[in-house]
């Protein structure tokens, strides 16, 4: 079978959920092949568990350069691969979808954007406006170059060989480049971030103050889940902006997300309808979020959180 | 120091947005018609570079007629002259096809130092225009900054991302784009709007541009759309009020569906 490249995420020696979703997606189209871009010695760190999600595979390219510049590493890395590759697989992050439009210029081959699923043809399906349209598409020159949304494929292990192979090295024109002077890591203390996260607990309007946040957080905490916010949150100031979920925030499609006070705008399901399974808690009963709740409680959050909580912790001992 | 400004007319996201049914493009025709926040922002980031380091600010529109609108707005903003690609030939154009006609139209510019544009169009939400921009010009790819500084022919900027934030460095020309973080637009003022009309505004074709028609839009599209559909709405599911149980009660459907 031919290969199918997945370039890894990882940070600090850990590979990140999305890698594991992609591996899986890889082996509908053939056989896995990981390619991690690094800092030296990092892919034979993450090489096993690489394995264990199925890559036949894993091409360090690591030097350098490869983490002091911006994208182009990644770019150089995947050009270098692609033309003995039948497709390759980029989580659809921000950065992800930047080094797929550059690898689909640079090797002149489709690419389909931001897919939450893939089929063993390589067709690949899009959740678009925020999950109101489903359009199926296919790459229909090239290479296919498809960026997978983290959560739309669930990881599955299926152990592989693993082999490294170290042949592939890049070289950076510093001209055309941005180069990385320093780093800093986010500052979201324990929780999970919000688009990888497979549970998610958004408060809304509903919530009333900064200070009260403190209810949302608690109920993540309990599900050890991400915290999310609705615009109307963020903009009346209760919550940073990074933590939005919606048309102009973050689009989420974890195995739950809880909505507590939030009445639902197309704005904010636009960010959220995706996910497999909603439980939205609000005072009005009219709240349009109940229409896409597959669970509601009309009530006050503040005493219906607060008991889910303390009944989470419960069970989780 | 002169300025390419990328700018992009979208359906308002506060409303209903669909699908044509011929061919599977967005229903521009539909939902209200703005310029997207983030394209006030490139501009308000463009004419703050051009106060403290002068020369002209060029806005770049890709679209059809009334993209004229967010024209008008970034020149009634304060931006000196802007380019239109207008052509029937676009509808349809992929992010790719796009960045490449974006490229062409940049190429028209002379002496550009650096092209701004918002980090992501709200309909679209590839995000990558910009990259793309870089790797098709040759130049450094500066993106997602909440933070950007130009001292002589060098760019800093602040990156922020999921992964955090990164510090970038790049010499200039440059691409840029800007997330929310960056500033805060002005308003056009009364004096801006009446200016802006007598601003040169020049409409171009893919022709002008040396594209060959069948290069852009749906024929030249990459990928192709096998079928779209609205989703079937997600039905309402159990919905109880809580009478001093409602945490319980949510409890017990977690479990229920192994959540918890």
């Amino acid at each position: 079978m031919s290969e199918v490249l997945v370039l890894v995420d990882h940070v600090d020696g850990e590979v990140k959920k999305v890698s594991y979703e992609l591996l899986t997606a890889a082996r509908r189209l053939g056989t896995p092949a990981a390619v991690v871009v690094g800092a030296p010695g990092t892919a034979s760190k993450i090489r096993e568990s690489l394995g264990r999600y199925g890559a036949a595979k894993v091409y360090a390219v690591e030097s350098d350069d490869a983490v002091n510049f911006l994208t182009t590493p990644k770019v150089e890395a995947l050009a270098a691969l692609a033309p003995n590759a039948s497709a390759v697989l980029v989580s659809a992050t921000v950065e992800g979808k930047e080094v797929a439009g550059r690898l689909a210029v640079r090797i002149d081959s489709g690419w389909l954007v931001d897919v939450v699923d893939v089929e063993a043809d390589g067709t690949g399906v899009q959740s678009i406006f925020g999950g109101a349209f489903v359009v199926k598409a296919k790459v229909s020159k090239g290479t296919p170059i498809i960026t997978v949304r983290p959560g739309g494929v669930e990881a599955e292990e299926s152990p592989a060989d693993a082999v490294l192979d170290e042949s592939v090295s890049i070289s950076v024109d510093a001209a055309k480049a941005a180069r990385v002077t320093s780093r800093e890591a986010v500052v979201g203390g324990d929780r999970p971030e919000l688009t990888e996260a497979s549970v998610v607990v958004s408060g809304g309007r509903g919530v009333g103050s900064a200070e009260k946040f403190s209810v949302v957080e608690e109920l993540a905490d309990s599900l050890g889940a991400a915290v999310g916010a609705s615009r109307a949150a963020v903009d009346s100031g209760y919550y940073p902006h990074q933590f939005q979920v919606g048309q102009t925030g973050k689009t989420v499609s974890p195995q739950l997300y809880v909505a507590l006070g939030i009445s639902g705008a197309i704005q904010h399901r636009a960010g959220m309808q995706t996910s497999k399974t909603i439980v939205a808690v609000n005072k009005d009963p009219e709240a349009p979020i109940f229409e896409i709740a597959d669970f509601g409680v009309v009530g006050d959050l503040f005493n219906v959180a607060p008991q889910l909580t303390e009944e989470v912790r419960k069970r989780k001992g | 120091m002169n300025i390419v400004v990328l700018v992009k007319q979208v359906p308002d996201t506060w409303s209903e947005r669909k699908l044509t049914d011929a061919d599977h493009t967005l229903d521009r025709e539909s939902a209200d018609a703005v310029l997207d926040e983030i394209n006030e922002r490139a501009v308000e980031e463009a004419l703050q570079l051009q106060e403290a380091h002068g020369g002209e600010v060029t806005v770049i529109a890709m679209g059809p007629d009334r993209a004229t609108d967010a024209i008008r707005k970034a020149l009634s903003m304060g931006a000196d002259k802007a380019i239109h690609v207008s052509d029937e030939a676009l509808h349809g154009s992929d992010v790719l096809a796009t960045a490449k006609v974006l490229a062409k139209a940049i190429g028209t510019v002379e002496n550009v130092d650096l092209v701004i544009a918002g980090n992501e169009a709200t309909d679209g939400r590839a995000g990558a225009v910009p990259a793309i921009l870089a790797e098709l010009l040759g130049l450094p790819q500066v993106t997602q900054l909440r933070k950007v500084t130009v001292e002589g022919t060098t760019i800093k900027g602040e990156r922020e991302t999921d992964e955090g934030v990164a510090f970038l460095e790049a010499s200039l020309p440059a691409v840029v784009s800007v997330t929310e973080k960056i500033n805060e637009p002005r308003y056009p003022s009364f004096k801006g709007i009446m200016a802006a009309k007598k601003k040169p505004v020049s409409t171009i074709t893919v022709a002008d541009l040396g594209i060959d028609a069948s290069e852009v839009g749906l024929s030249g599209a990459y990928t192709q759309v096998l079928e779209a559909a609205p989703k079937p709405p997600r039905s309402a599911g159990q919905r109880v009020e809580d009478s001093g149980d409602g945490g319980a009660k949510i409890a017990e459907f977690l479990v229920g569906q192994k959540l918890i």
